[in-house]
């Protein structure tokens, strides 16, 4: 998958037109074009409150829209309900689990309900989805001992109890430690790997720009933008970095080549102006200036960078 | 990662994965429901409390050794027969004891899923609407017929322990063999599960209603009171053949001879008219509602 974008209209795990959620007056989601290319990771990012979990209850079937349609694989939602869902795993707004029961008799449970899932290997498939996510030593424990990173756990190996197409997980890193975050990044990469689409949202935007080559940022109910990673980097604003002794005589002669720069205790760093085309101009200038330059370079904005500039910042949860 | 490393079955294969047969009916997900369902400490905590009255029963009155004056219905026989402790626990249960633990089941079906968040998980399994709803109403249908029966056989067993048994008089007059006195026991049995199939889909009904499964329980319940309020007032006999409540206890023609099948008959179909209308109002609510929870 590539950002050709006639290959991605042609090959989308997850297609919307028009996708839109009101609860009353207020509309949760408005007017939403998802494009999921097969075999992308991507990254569904927005604030708490933006619509994201609105989303993918729809996409799931689990509400219906008020308008707009859904693809998934290529059939419709929900409509088609019966034969895609199996073909999908998911995890929706957390793991919830009978606490009553182990997480083996959780997942047996879970399996039993999917029509599709042949009974003669539950037993097997159970076992391998708990050690795919390292919980095979605690698969006896009733779910209420489990701690919240154990159930996140648990939650993704009940979406992989049978071989899917498509994976929509809804935050999946919440309540796991760094060590844990790295398993699930390690995860979706090796089903990524073997050509699931994986579907993930989440408010970590460094775990999305790890993992992702997709990412669509929803705010308020919108989808503001959505392309590959590379693209919206892209688009935002870009940074030189410079690494020198003298500081202040590259801060000085940087901002009279027009740029704001800002003094780091190891050189100086200022945005790049979007006009700015060759940024080795620069430093030529801080070399002819007597700079002693160290090191030199441009990189992207951060997604996060990106994500705080069209979303906006503060904690304020969307009205 | 090379793929003959990738464990059996997560490799996604769109053809080989997804036989077209299989279990087809999902017969599955009903066996996990019933095993559930019985596995769960407060199933099993339900079912002891309804064993427990027939064992009170008898000790008090073997304790007393006063069986006459009062009390409920065949109290008085239980002294000259044990076998009787059954039929007079099962009086005893059915306006209270039984409503309650059916309440409790039945009003957890959809609304402990919903409350638990589990609703969601089974829907995307998918475990296709209507499937849940049928699975879940079978599985409160067999918790009445083993709450009855627990009833029933604890009764008998404690009746025996206790009391002399012997042969057993009808309500008309006719003696009948301890074989025979079992055979009606347990058609009694089969009555009282009856019965309660009305409550059962009612209260399936009211668990789609909300994701607070205490909610559902209670309001179950309150029907269940309300109904045999209702049926008590005279003021109100126009109403009567229409409680679900109504034959709850005229299962006294079982325990003639010959036997007669007709209050057997009007209960049912009483009973399958209330499955009926209360399906049909858990499926058009359930079937395209929201999940929220």
């Amino acid at each position: 998958m590539t950002a050709d974008p006639l290959v991605a209209t042609t090959e989308l795990a997850i297609e919307t037109t028009g996708l839109t959620k009101a609860f009353g007056r207020q509309r949760a989601v408005h007017d939403v074009d998802l494009a999921v290319p097969r075999g992308s990771v991507y990254g569904f990012l927005g604030p708490n409150g933006s619509g994201k979990t609105s989303t993918i209850r729809m996409l799931l079937g689990l509400t219906q829209a008020t308008g707009g349609q859904i693809r998934l694989l290529g059939s419709r939602m929900p409509d088609d309900l019966r034969s895609v869902l199996p073909r999908i795993g998911a995890l929706v707004e957390g793991p919830a689990f009978a606490p009553y029961l182990s997480g083996r008799a959780n997942l047996r449970r879970l399996d039993t309900a999917d029509r599709d899932a042949p009974g003669a290997t539950r037993k097997s498939r159970v076992d391998e989805a708990l050690d795919r996510v390292g919980l095979g030593h605690a698969a006896d424990k009733k779910a209420h001992a489990y701690s919240l990173g154990m159930k996140q756990r648990l939650g993704i190996a009940g979406a992989l109890l049978m071989p899917r197409d498509l994976l929509i997980l809804d935050e999946p890193s919440n309540g796991l430690d760094p060590q844990g975050t790295r398993e699930v990044r390690s995860l979706i990469g090796s089903l990524a790997a073997d050509g699931t689409t994986v579907f993930v949202s989440s408010h970590l935007l460094s775990e999305i720009e790890q993992m992702c080559t997709h990412v669509g940022v929803m705010s308020a109910g919108r989808l503001l933008l959505q392309g590959t990673l590379d693209d919206v980097r892209r688009q935002g604003v870009q940074r030189v970095t410079v690494v020198t002794p003298d500081a202040e005589a590259a801060q000085r002669i940087l901002a009279t080549l027009g740029l704001e720069p800002e003094l780091l205790p190891t050189g100086v760093s200022a945005a790049l102006p979007t006009t700015e085309q060759e940024p080795e101009r620069l430093n030529a200038a801080l070399v002819a200036g007597g700079v002693r330059v160290r090191g030199f370079s441009v990189s992207g904005a951060t997604l996060e960078d990106r994500f705080v500039d069209l979303t906006g910042e503060g904690f304020a949860v969307a009205e | 990662m090379p793929n003959e490393t990738v464990p059996a079955g997560t490799a996604p294969n769109k053809t080989a994965s997804r036989p077209a047969s299989g279990s087809s009916l999902g017969l599955a997900l009903l066996g996990s429901e019933i095993r559930t369902l019985f596995r769960r400490v407060r199933t099993i905590a339900m079912l002891g409390a309804l064993a427990a009255i027939p064992i009170l029963l008898a000790i008090a009155v073997r304790v007393t050794s006063d069986g006459g004056g009062g009390g409920p219905a065949f109290l008085g026989d239980i002294t000259q027969n044990g076998l009787f402790v059954s039929l007079t626990a099962l009086v005893v249960a059915i306006p209270l004891f039984l409503p309650l633990t059916v309440g409790v089941v039945a009003g957890d079906t959809i609304a402990g899923e919903a409350g638990a968040g589990t609703l969601r998980y089974l829907l995307v399994a998918p475990a296709g609407r209507v499937r849940l709803l049928v699975v879940k109403y079978l599985a409160t249908a067999l918790f009445c017929l083993t709450a009855t029966l627990v009833v029933v056989v604890v009764g008998g067993i404690i009746g025996a322990i206790l009391f002399p048994v012997g042969p057993v008089t009808l309500l008309s007059g006719q003696t009948v063999s301890f074989g025979e006195y079992v055979l009606r026991l347990l058609l009694l049995a089969l009555y009282v599960t009856v019965s309660l199939l009305g409550l059962s889909a009612i209260g399936l009904f009211i668990s789609t209603l909300t994701s607070v499964p205490v909610g559902a329980m209670a309001a179950t319940i309150v029907l269940s009171t309300v109904a045999q309020i209702l049926g008590s007032l005279p003021q109100l006999e126009f109403l009567h053949p229409w409680l679900f409540t109504d034959h709850w206890l005229e299962f006294g023609d079982l325990l003639r001879t010959p036997l007669s099948w007709e209050s057997f008959g009007n209960n049912a179909l009483l009973q399958a008219g209330y499955i009926v209308v209360f399906g049909f109002l858990a499926w058009g609510r359930f079937s395209s509602k929201d999940i929220l929870s």
